[in-house]
């Protein structure tokens, strides 16, 4: 049995184009599209998982982030069991340190055996919410974890190194995961149903104050500079094709 | 504080990763513009002899030697307390994701997380990060000039790190490594089988813009007529479409073909790590601001959807 608590937060949707802000130290973030950032959903799924395998609790807890009730309800819809929104924080991009900060202050009144979240975020430029979560508790921690399994007081962990590599880790609870990915592509929730949460309400309000900071100054964000930028093959699919084969037989690569 | 720069190196199977040697070659360049020394920890039992830091730290301890989190942040906290670095570098792998933010949190000093660039401007650090999935990047300083930095593998040359020369110390390890609260239980190899992505000239590299599996057929249609490999980004392989010998990046396989051939990739730092290197690199994207864009040689905005038929067409 283990009850868990799973971070969650929106992000800036990169398949729309990212604008800056004026003196150009953030994207502009008051027209653009939030999603839940993808690594905290493999995180919810995760939770679920574990859930499911040996009971326990699942809350889901965020910031009051762009659009982040939609992402609340839905958590319950998925079979979450209660859903905490943390309010006070101000507008804009909020860095990892003041989020473990805050989550923390909320969290040392809560009782609980396992969080996770996800691995990383697109933003974190100061570092992973999960690990700074675990050093203002004083918890151990695993990041880049793709399976977890609980018993007695403890979890194991399955933790990815690249090329194919893994190793298996014991963890005492309670700790902080960081997760890369679930062993199952995470559920969906019928619109029906996150309608259904949406109406029973039950999201829990705690207003917090948001404090510290990640102690960079950002001076600048800046489009990756385009002098080594792709030459681009310009016309219709079929010219396009006879430009790529074209290519790849002036090589000798294909006959 | 000291004006030495720290790296924490990494090692498979006793050897130093290629990045150890990238971020030691940087933090010489570093340190001496700040008077300082390029200090390098190992960690548990490695050969260091071709690390052309100044000085190398060698700490061994049982708990050190199978990597976990927690006894190794142990170990790098209590190194740095004591020696006060300017700056640490950690590889933004595995392990640097454990350990940056980890110590960062522990010290109380910043972090600079996904950095590709780093420069001292007199005593400033300024780094510059990949963010937003590799389409911004931003130029931040850390403040008081005293942090942690965690570093994209390929960022900077693996030369300048080696060659050797090092005034080698052992350390004590501190007490508080034996009551660590993570065990380690196994390691688990790459399974072998399938193709060996690694060892073909041509690969067609599929991503999320292939939208379903029934699809990958499109891809391996030109592949097969081409006799290229297919590859695929993570969430290809994360799906369950390909298997996991396919996937290209950090956490997949790093590939070097002589063509390299992506569609509906985006290009995210975490996937340009595994093949940057290729000889010629085209990419098909619909957004003409996809970062895979910065890296292909040659790039084109058409529907993949459009351009794999016709492409396998003109082949046959
Ligand atoms: C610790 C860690 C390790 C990771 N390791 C890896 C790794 O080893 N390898 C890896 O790849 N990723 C890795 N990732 C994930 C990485 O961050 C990205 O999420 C991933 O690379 C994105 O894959 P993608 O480009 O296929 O998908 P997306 O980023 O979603 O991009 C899809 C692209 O397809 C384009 N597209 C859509 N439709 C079409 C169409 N019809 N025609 C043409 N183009 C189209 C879109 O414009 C978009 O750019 C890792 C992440 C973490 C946190």
């Amino acid at each position: 049995m283990a009850d868990m608590i799973v971070l969650l937060r929106q992000v800036p949707d990169l398949v729309e184009e990212l604008e800056l802000n004026d003196d150009s130290t953030d994207v502009e973030r008051e027209f653009m599209k939030f999603v839940l950032s993808e690594w905290d959903d493999y995180a919810l799924e995760e939770a679920l998982l574990v859930k499911e395998a040996s009971q326990g609790s699942v809350t889901v807890v965020a910031l009051d982030d762009p659009d982040v009730d939609q992402v609340l309800y839905t958590a319950l819809a998925k079979g979450a069991d209660k859903a905490v929104k943390l309010t006070g924080s101000e507008e804009g991009w909020i860095d990892s340190h003041q989020r473990a900060r805050t989550i923390a202050s909320w969290m040392r009144n809560q009782t609980y055996d396992l969080v996770l979240t996800g691995v990383q975020s697109v933003e974190d430029i100061d570092g992973q919410v999960g690990m700074l979560l675990a050093q203002e508790l004083q918890h151990p921690h695993v990041s880049v974890v793709v399976s977890v399994e609980t018993k007695n007081g403890s979890a194991r962990v399955t933790q990815e190194f690249g090329g194919g590599r893994f190793s298996e880790l014991d963890v005492q609870l309670p700790a902080v995961l960081g997760i890369q990915q679930s062993r199952q592509a995470p559920r969906y929730a019928p619109i029906s149903r996150v309608r259904q949460a949406q109406q029973a309400g039950g999201l829990e309000e705690v207003p917090t104050e948001v404090s510290g900071g990640s102690g960079l100054t950002v001076r600048r964000l800046y489009a990756p500079e385009s002098t080594d930028h792709a030459e681009m093959l310009e016309g219709s699919a079929d010219e396009v094709a006879d430009k790529i084969i074209e290519l790849l037989r002036s090589r000798g690569l294909i006959k | 504080m000291a004006s030495d720069v720290l790296v924490l190196v990494e090692h498979i199977d006793s050897e130093l990763t290629d990045t150890s040697y990238e971020l030691v070659g940087k933090a010489k360049d570093l340190a001496g513009g700040w008077n300082g020394e390029a200090v390098a920890l190992a960690l548990g039992s490695v050969d260091t002899s071709e690390l052309a830091a100044d000085r190398v730290l060698k700490m061994a301890h049982p708990s050190l030697d199978n990597y976990t989190p927690e006894a190794w942040l142990e170990a790098l906290h209590a190194v740095v307390q004591e020696r006060d670095p300017k700056l640490v570098l950690i590889a933004n792998s595995t392990v640097g994701m454990d350990l940056g933010a980890g110590l960062s949190g522990r010290w109380g000093k910043p972090i600079a997380a996904y950095a590709s660039a780093i420069t001292g401007e007199d005593q400033d650090v300024v780094v510059t990060s990949q963010v937003f999935g590799g389409k911004l990047l931003a130029e931040a300083v850390i403040d008081g000039g005293q942090g942690v930095c965690t570093v994209i593998a390929g960022s900077f040359p693996g030369e300048a790190g080696k060659g050797g020369g090092a005034t080698v110390e052992d350390l004590t390890p501190p007490a508080a490594l034996g009551e660590s609260r993570t065990s380690f239980v196994t390691t688990i190899e790459p399974e072998g089988g399938d193709v060996d992505i690694t060892e073909s000239p041509l690969l067609v590299s599929i991503g999320r813009g292939i939208e379903s599996e029934d699809n990958i057929e499109l891809a391996q249609e030109f592949a097969d007529a081409i006799g290229a490999a297919v590859s695929a980004s993570r969430p290809i392989t994360d799906a369950g479409w390909l298997p996991k010998t396919r996937q290209v990046g950090k956490s997949g396989m790093k590939v070097k073909p002589k063509a390299y051939l992506t569609f509906g990739i985006s290009g995210a730092p975490e996937h340009l790590e595994g093949m940057r290197d290729s000889d010629l690199i085209v990419a098909c994207n619909i957004d003409e601001n996809a970062p895979i864009f910065d890296i292909a040689h040659f790039g084109t905005t058409t529907d993949l959807f459009d351009l794999l038929p016709a492409l396998t067409e003109k082949v046959k």
